[in-house]
């Protein structure tokens, strides 16, 4: 083992590297490009090409134009709206779901389980030919409602990590509340909620994300200019906006931005919580 | 995941004990109604939500594939299995089939692009951590972002246009111009999205396995290529064909970045797009519903393989 290493133990080093950077370039120019176009003046976006860097790195210009004439504003409040609803009762629906499943005994326990499972096997994109015609017999269409209710209700994924998550939690506490009088909503409410805390902090982080980057549910149910999301204001950039490539690039940073702040402070629980969620 | 079901008998003692401890306060009958309904109570509105939005939906869309219905007028006729036919038998219907193979091929580069870079940063390395997050991060942008980021790097002239001829390489070559090549530019973006969370479940599924193992590997003078091949590739094994399975019904489920660059233009619709089309621009709802149910059946199809071909208890972290 102690002979010199062979050219080759030394270059094989120097290669992984080399793929590294390579990959992150592939990665990051796509993205630098956009941002540096955010910063150019429509001028500067026709006359140069488009790895030039912009005049003045200060020009904020064209993010002022997306907030006032893309309606980012708007946007954002009705994503945070959505956001706020349907995470608080995904995760309410969840942790009952599961607690129900994993407390009691009951005759039907095995058909109703077999009914969450089914549901996991049904792709959402495939159905909304019929559930459009649902949500629109409850006068939901074109109401912030519509999303919140889908995202909820359709959210099986959560129940598998709670669920997961409450058989860790010993019984005996259970028990010892119920010798202390209490009944099953304050023993749900106030033991096994309270201990479910990392499970949903899994939750939040996944389910956020994805009502935050979903397209096809606002697109379809909220046509309504007034009820653009993030997804569906920045989508309509694509016609006022024509060749204005500083604009929408200039949106595109706005919408991608949260995004990266959320990755930098949470980096190891969104490692986590998307390999539990996609395993299921 | 099915086992979630035969494993719930071996708990039954632990949640029958409470009903052993008397009640206090109302008679033994009321008591045990009311702990029979308990479990009800929490899961009325869960399970009214998902059959209102998963089960009265695919019921539907069965029966409006039998019809002519065009999704407004209160009259529909029984057809049959004529959408059905239509389907396999109209090329312009049937074609946009051929579009998942470009996805396909798509998802086998993306797998093992994973599987390198999972490999590489399973050993130590000098900023570990940065290249893994820049690797992930595209799996947590914005569809509608990435939909610009490429339209912007496929221009004429583009971003891809101008590093190209950085090598020598310049083209005036329209990326999006042509069926083939916009399909490919297409499947190359998926690759570039979806990379980052294979690459994450993989290196999970590698950082699982004891250090021991590597260590008495190295002392025997196994080479990296040897760890991988004899300690890597069979614990990783279950989470790979996870991901081909993912990746085959992903591939046909193809939507958001062909519809929002393309808007499916230039032999770039997708089965998905079609079937939005059908329904929501062309009142075909009845068409439309019968696309849906043929795709439902094929990634039901899919699964199904998938069970018989991996054992449960590998796949199953519930």
């Amino acid at each position: 083992m102690t002979t010199p290493l062979p050219t080759r133990r030394r270059l094989a080093p120097a290669l992984t590297y080399l793929s590294l950077i390579v990959a992150s370039l592939v990665v990051l120019v796509p993205l630098v490009v956009v941002f540096l176009t955010s910063l150019k003046t429509s001028g500067e976006v026709t006359d140069g090409g488009p790895l030039s860097l912009p005049d003045d790195w200060l020009n904020l210009d064209n993010y002022v134009t997306a907030f006032t004439d893309g309606k980012m504003l708007s946007a954002f409040f009705n994503t945070t709206v959505i956001l706020l609803f349907s995470i608080t009762g995904t995760v309410i629906i969840g942790s009952m779901t599961a607690y129900a499943i994993d407390r009691f005994d009951f005759r039907a326990k095995k058909p109703v389980m077999a009914l969450f499972l089914i549901a996991t096997l049904v792709p959402g994109v495939t159905t909304q030919v019929a559930t459009f015609q649902v949500v629109n017999s409850f006068g939901l269409f074109n109401s912030l409602w519509a999303p919140i209710l889908l995202y909820m209700g359709t959210d099986i994924v959560s129940i598998y990590i709670f669920l997961q998550f409450i058989r860790g939690i010993p019984v005996s506490l259970d028990e010892a509340a119920r010798l202390d009088g209490a009944n099953s909503l304050t023993i749900y409410w106030k033991i096994i909620l309270p201990l479910l805390k990392p499970a949903i902090a899994t939750v939040v982080i996944i389910k956020g994300i994805t009502v935050y980057n979903d397209f096809y549910i606002p697109f379809l149910y909220m046509p309504s200019e007034d009820l653009g999301t993030i997804s569906t204001a920045l989508f309509r950039f694509k016609g006022p906006f024509g060749a204005h490539w500083e604009d929408i690039s200039a949106g595109t940073i706005l919408v991608i931005a949260p995004t990266l702040v959320v990755f930098l402070f949470l980096q190891r629980y969104i490692y986590n919580g998307f390999a539990q969620g996609a395993t299921k | 995941m099915t086992d979630t079901t035969h494993t719930a008998p071996a708990k039954v003692p632990r949640s029958v004990a409470p009903a052993r401890t008397p009640v206090p306060g109302g008679g033994h009958r009321d008591g045990s109604l009311l702990r029979r309904l308990t479990p009800w109570l929490f899961l009325a509105v869960p399970l009214a939500l998902l059959i209102t939005f998963t089960y009265v939906p695919v019921g539907n869309m069965i029966y409006y594939s039998f019809t002519d219905w065009d999704g407004v007028s209160p009259d529909r006729r029984f057809t049959g299995l004529d959408n059905y036919e239509q389907i396999f038998t109209r090329p312009e219907l049937f074609r946009v089939f051929f579009v998942s193979f470009y996805y396909l091929a798509a998802s086998a580069v993306q797998i093992a692009i994973a599987l390198y870079f999972a490999t590489v940063l399973s050993f130590d390395l000098r900023f570990r951590n940065l290249f893994k997050g820049i690797l992930f991060f595209p799996y947590l942008i914005n569809g509608v972002a990435i939909g610009f980021v490429f339209l912007y790097f496929f221009q004429d002239g583009g971003t891809l246009d101008s590093v190209l001829s950085w090598f020598g390489a310049g083209s005036d070559h329209a990326w999006l111009g042509d069926p083939r090549s916009a399909n490919t530019s297409l499947a190359g973006v998926s690759v570039w999205r979806f990379t980052g969370l294979n690459f994450v479940l993989f290196l999970g599924a590698i950082q699982s396995i004891p250090g021991e193992l590597y260590e008495a590997a190295q002392l025997d003078g196994a080479t990296r290529l040897q760890q991988f091949r004899h300690i890597i590739a069979p614990s990783i094994r279950p989470v790979v064909s996870l991901s081909v399975i993912l990746a085959i019904s992903g591939s046909l489920s193809v939507f958001e970045i062909p519809y929002i660059m393309t808007g499916g233009a230039t032999g770039t619709t997708t089965f998905v797009i079609q079937t939005v089309k059908l329904a929501f621009q062309f009142n075909k709802t009845g068409l439309a519903s019968a696309a849906a149910v043929v795709l439902l059946l094929i990634i039901l199809l899919i699964t199904w393989i998938q069970r018989r071909l991996v054992p449960d208890e590998k796949v199953d972290l519930v």
